[in-house]
């Protein structure tokens, strides 16, 4: 099956006065048509630069994507004018942000924002293009949509407005949408409601989803396959099952170590990744996770360790690989917990 | 009380770092077996009593009218037992964070009564609010909006103890930052910078240093690491527990992160639309929720395990939180409530213990 969307050694950097900021430094990998893949890291760890530069929305200046090739469909979209793009933008390709009060426009209802991408993209208007949005508005689950249609974003509550967001992603029936923390800022119930239907949606129409986040409860429940991103590359990558049970790289062991879980017995204390993230403008040729580390050894200076393969889709880059699953049996998992039950 | 708390700062100043935090750690597990010594005791020190917080809502420019009350805490009882942790969750509009600003004396409460160590707080003056205000203490969420940008965190931390002048000294002042600055695990000469010199997980450090200066018995954390990334998060959570064991402090823990709050509670109380729907010790709470709100809230936390995941059942409540302002009558979350009988839109329900120690308000059970 040939892949939906190839990405090949990615770098995006900004030049800013304290320096050069490597945000993407040199990723690569793949979606297939109808799959869900998560980009799971922390903040400034270049996760969501990573998916703006495939819509090549980063701004210049400071930003500019450096090096590498983004091959959606057969087509490198960095090869594209800026017109050609604006095609894709929104109609291959939907897009739907974290803030959902930020990223709808206020000062235009609803039914104006839908039927924007189906005029522009689809050369829909009239009744037709009315007819599509009302559709579309059921399609999210939004009630009464004839009079959502005249409203206006702060009419809205936030997760109604991100299944507005949903909606104008799926207008033009996109091949793929990326999820950008989709639900960062909502309540659990309401978060539960909309990871739901994009899920949904998106097994139901086919389309694949690349789901930015940190929140490692979202990933395990939706994710089909896992990307780890720190500070701008990708360190380990494979299966869901994979990463949470099988983890080969330090980073994606420490931080699965320090969320609290609620299906396991209470811990007496968590084991949190010590020390800060690194500052991006001041990386050299070593890991840049080694300074809080505990498995690091001399070579982790010198140079960075490419990603091995390991089993099937599973990736790692870190050079004491079996160090970290021996340890990484210390997870405690659902089967430990019947043990500690059983005895 | 004061000298009893200074001792341990005397001997960590003493102790080399890393052989203090093998005793710290120490400590902290010896807390959580059952019968340690310094678990929570039977005896209230904040009570609060029918709690109301109505904020008025006005229309017009230049004689506003009322015209509505946003219900933001309506009728609201629990305590907070000495050296306990109690987490309060819900969802965002719930009122939580309002109930801590009530019991912070930062809001005038419309209605009952709020009694910390035998004195009414409702009944308090600004005057005779300050010197409680020295053992009533808060970390606040957003680390970077409740640190002053033009004050150094010298300064900061040592605000505090000029306000309440309990170090009148200016060399034991620094002294006391410095000491506060590596109890929170800074460097001491993090003094002499400005908060955006340093990260979010450091701007927390501070907030938190500067909530300990005073040496108070009581922290308010208002979604103290909800904005903090997962592993910065996980090492504020075991400082927040290192300094409680350490000072025997109280918490009351606002946030809306089930399994943080699971992990440093011993007793939670849930919220919703204003009132408080059930109240358990933590782990009866979390293995038998009895309140359907709080069943739905539970089950729609993740759980970072795709083996666990893949066979959960996912049920999930519909509609949103209603506002406020005209909350549904009867119990206010019966639009929402799966078990909701015609009952339910009429009547009020009891907030009652439906087991020793656990309470629920809901009729159906």
């Amino acid at each position: 099956m040939p892949k939906l969307l190839e990405i090949e050694g990615l770098k995006t950097q900004f030049y800013t006065s304290a320096g050069t900021v490597k945000a993407v430094d040199g990723i690569t990998y793949d979606v297939n048509a109808g799959e869900t893949v998560a980009i799971v890291g922390e903040s400034g760890c270049g996760k969501s630069v990573s998916a703006m530069s495939i819509l090549r929305l980063i701004p210049d200046p400071p930003g500019k994507i450096v090096e590498g090739s983004i091959n959606f469909q057969g087509q490198d979209l960095l090869q594209l004018t800026e017109d050609e793009m604006r095609d894709i933008r929104g109609k291959d390709i939907g897009m739907v942000f974290q803030e959902p009060m930020t990223s709808l426009n206020p000062v235009l209802t609803i039914g104006r924002q839908l039927t924007e991408t189906l005029e522009e993209h689809l050369g829909i208007v009239g009744e037709t293009a009315h007819a599509r949005s009302i559709e579309l508005l059921g399609l999210v689950g939004i009630s009464e949509p004839d009079r959502r249609l005249v409203q206006y974003p702060h009419h809205l509550s936030g997760g109604m407005r991100q299944r507005v967001m949903i909606a104008m992603a799926l207008a033009c029936e996109p091949k793929l949408i990326i999820a950008d923390e989709p639900t960062t800022a909502l309540d659990v119930t309401i978060q539960a409601q909309i990871l739901e239907l994009m899920k949904e949606l998106t097994r139901r129409l086919g389309v694949a989803l690349i789901v930015i986040t940190h929140n490692l409860g979202v990933v395990a429940r939706y994710a089909d396959r896992v990307n780890v991103m720190y500070a701008g590359k990708i360190i380990e990558s494979g299966t869901a099952e994979d990463i949470y049970h099988n983890p080969r790289h330090p980073y994606t062991l420490a931080l699965l170590k320090s969320v609290p879980r609620m299906d396991l017995p209470r811990q007496a204390k968590l084991d949190p990744v010590e020390g800060q993230p690194p500052d991006l403008t001041r990386l050299d040729d070593g890991c840049a996770f080694r300074p809080r580390c505990r498995f690091a050894v001399k070579k982790c200076e010198q140079k960075f360790p490419p990603l091995e393969k390991i089993k099937g889709p599973h990736v790692a880059a870190c050079w004491e690989k079996e160090k970290v699953a021996k340890s990484a049996r210390t997870i405690p998992t659902s089967k430990t917990k019947r043990m500690r039950k059983a005895s | 009380m004061s000298t009893a708390r200074s001792k341990p700062a005397a001997k960590r100043k003493a102790a080399t770092k890393s052989s203090n935090a093998a005793k710290r750690k120490a400590k902290a597990s010896a807390a959580r077996r059952p019968g340690a010594t310094n678990q929570p005791k039977r005896e209230p020190l904040v009570k609060v009593r029918n709690l109301k917080m109505h904020f008025p809502v006005t229309e017009g420019v230049f004689v506003p009218k009322v015209v509505a009350h946003v219900k933001a805490v309506d009728g609201v009882s629990f305590d907070i037992m000495k050296g306990e942790t109690l987490g309060l969750v819900g969802e965002s509009g719930c009122g939580k964070t309002t109930t801590g600003r009530c019991i912070l004396q930062l809001e005038k409460v419309t209605e009952g009564d709020i009694i910390y160590d035998e004195v009414n707080l409702t009944t308090l003056d600004t005057k005779s609010m300050r010197p409680l205000r020295q053992r009533i203490q808060v970390i606040f969420q957003d680390p970077y909006s409740s640190l002053n940008p033009r004050m150094k965190i010298g300064e900061i931390i040592s605000e505090p103890m000029m306000v309440h002048n309990t170090e009148p000294d200016q060399e034991a002042r620094d002294k006391r930052v410095s000491e506060l600055l590596t109890v929170c695990g800074l460097n001491p000469k993090f003094a002499d910078r400005y908060p955006h010199e340093m990260s979010g997980g450091q701007r927390q450090r501070v907030g938190i240093a500067r909530a300990l200066s005073v040496k108070p018995e009581f922290i308010i954390c208002d979604e103290a690491v909800s904005a903090l990334d997962v592993s910065i998060q996980a090492q504020v959570i075991n400082l927040l527990e290192d300094l409680r064991d350490e000072y025997n402090l109280t918490y009351l823990f606002i946030a809306h992160d089930l399994s943080v709050v699971r992990h440093l509670c011993h007793r939670v109380a849930v919220m919703y639309l204003g009132n408080m729907v059930e109240l358990a010790e933590c782990d009866e709470l979390y293995d038998n929720p009895v309140h359907p709100y709080t069943q739905a809230l539970l089950a729609a936390v993740p759980i970072p395990d795709p083996t666990v995941e893949g066979k959960r059942k996912h049920q999930i409540i519909k509609g949103e939180i209603p506002s406020p302002i005209n909350p549904p009558s009867g119990c206010v979350f019966h639009p929402r409530c799966p078990i909701a009988v015609a009952e339910c839109k009429k009547d009020v329900p009891e907030f009652r213990e439906i087991r020793p120690g656990h309470w629920a308000a809901c009729s159906q059970i």
